[in-house]
């Protein structure tokens, strides 16, 4: 295991009525969050080899926990997005070796498909930082109903020597979706984009 | 009478806090109910009628709750609820979920063999929308058990409007995660009188 973890946090977010309309079925989003150990705090490092193995590893961990705790399957899952904070003896480039590299290929496994690019935010930040993590449909960037984002925050975390990554899953759009665009049903799923 | 908007669930493992990792991990959950404040905008003299139409919300989250936690009622060490007044409620709105609250935990974890003599610890403020609000736990059958002695932040963000509530619940496993400060020990409770 490349990861160091200290916490793993899981919330279901959902959404039954907004604006006082009923939402049939309820909007559904998960965030699954890991606080790991930076092993590149406090100095530069020319290679993040070890950060780019924990993304491997947190893309499987986290998308398989958003699936789960939505209790659905993972086909049904509609939209997704990363994200992380790097606590203060960390850099910003840290945050992208645990994103970008690997983390997308076993998240793409835990939802099924994924032809779309998993949107992302990363920031410094300290402990009870929020961040908010962009939501795209995973087959298609294009789908207006599921441009989203939800926040993810750690009281405690990340200490300086420490790192927070965040992956969001979701089995639905906006709560009330009603401004055009392309339409899921219009979703062809082959560039990623529509 | 309360009309149910958004629930959130949070579940997190605990593995360690830079010391010796239990074999265990700590496991705390807490869930959030955003509702709509029957009474906001005025002053009601009578509310306490509320409490009753509170109960069956009040079990339905507790049973959810275990659930997203997934863990046997037995596994359950401490618990603890609060609450979010939106700005145009009072406190007192919150204090309606004292009894329906603290009852439901109890008597879900009664049915299924856990002794709850213990008070449930609670906290409750009016706050703007995205609001922290600092739950307590203690243990379930002895308030004095002191590893127990724990809090858990539970913020649902956008939530409470002006005209909702945020009423929660929220368990653990077992005691801090490296709890070494003394006190009464969950193995020294005797049960009776809910303290030790």
């Amino acid at each position: 295991m490349a990861i160091k973890l200290r916490k793993l946090v899981v919330q279901v977010d959902e959404t039954r009525i907004e604006m006082g309309q009923a939402v049939e079925p309820p909007a559904r989003r998960a965030v699954a969050i890991a606080v790991i150990d930076n092993p590149y705090a406090g100095r530069y490092e020319a290679k993040l080899d070890v950060l780019i193995e924990a993304g491997e590893e947190l893309g499987a961990l986290l998308g398989n926990r958003c699936v789960e705790a939505l209790g659905i399957a993972p086909g049904d899952a509609q939209s997704y997005g990363k994200a992380a904070i790097v606590g203060e003896a960390g850099e910003l480039e840290h945050a992208a070796a645990i994103l970008h590299p690997k983390l997308g290929a076993p998240l793409r496994a835990a939802v099924e498909k994924g032809a779309a690019l998993v949107p992302s935010a990363k920031k410094m930040g300290t402990l009870g930082t929020a961040i908010d993590v962009p939501l795209g449909h995973k087959d298609a960037a294009f789908v207006r109903s599921h441009f989203d984002a939800i926040e993810a925050r750690v009281p405690d975390a990340p200490r300086a020597n420490e790192i927070v990554v965040a992956v969001a899953v979701t089995a639905s759009g906006r709560p009330l979706p009603r401004i055009g665009g392309l339409q899921v049903s219009e979703i062809k799923g082959e560039d990623g984009l529509r | 009478m309360f009309e149910i908007r958004r629930v959130l669930t949070h579940v997190e493992d605990i593995f360690h806090e830079f010391g010796p990792a239990p074999a265990q991990p700590l496991r705390r959950g807490a869930i959030a109910a955003v509702m709509t404040n029957p009474f906001a905008g005025r002053y009601e003299a009578k509310i306490e009628h509320a409490m009753e139409a509170l109960k069956p919300i009040g079990f339905d989250m507790a049973q959810r709750l275990l659930a997203a936690m997934a863990v046997p009622h037995a596994s359950i060490e401490s618990y603890g609820k609060g609450a979010i007044v939106g700005s145009r409620g009072e406190l007192e709105h919150g204090a309606l979920w004292h009894v329906p609250g603290g009852y439901a935990m109890r008597e879900l974890l009664e049915k299924n063999g856990v002794p709850t003599n213990a008070i449930v610890p609670s906290t409750k403020k009016v706050g703007a929308p995205s609001t922290a609000l600092d739950v307590p736990l203690t243990h379930v059958n002895a308030s004095y058990v002191r590893s127990h002695f724990d809090a858990i932040e539970v913020r649902v963000p956008g939530a409470p409007a002006a005209d909702e509530l945020v009423y929660i619940l929220v368990m653990s496993t077992g005691q801090r995660v490296h709890a070494r400060v003394g006190g009464l020990a969950k193995e020294a409770i005797v049960g009776k009188d809910g303290l030790r």
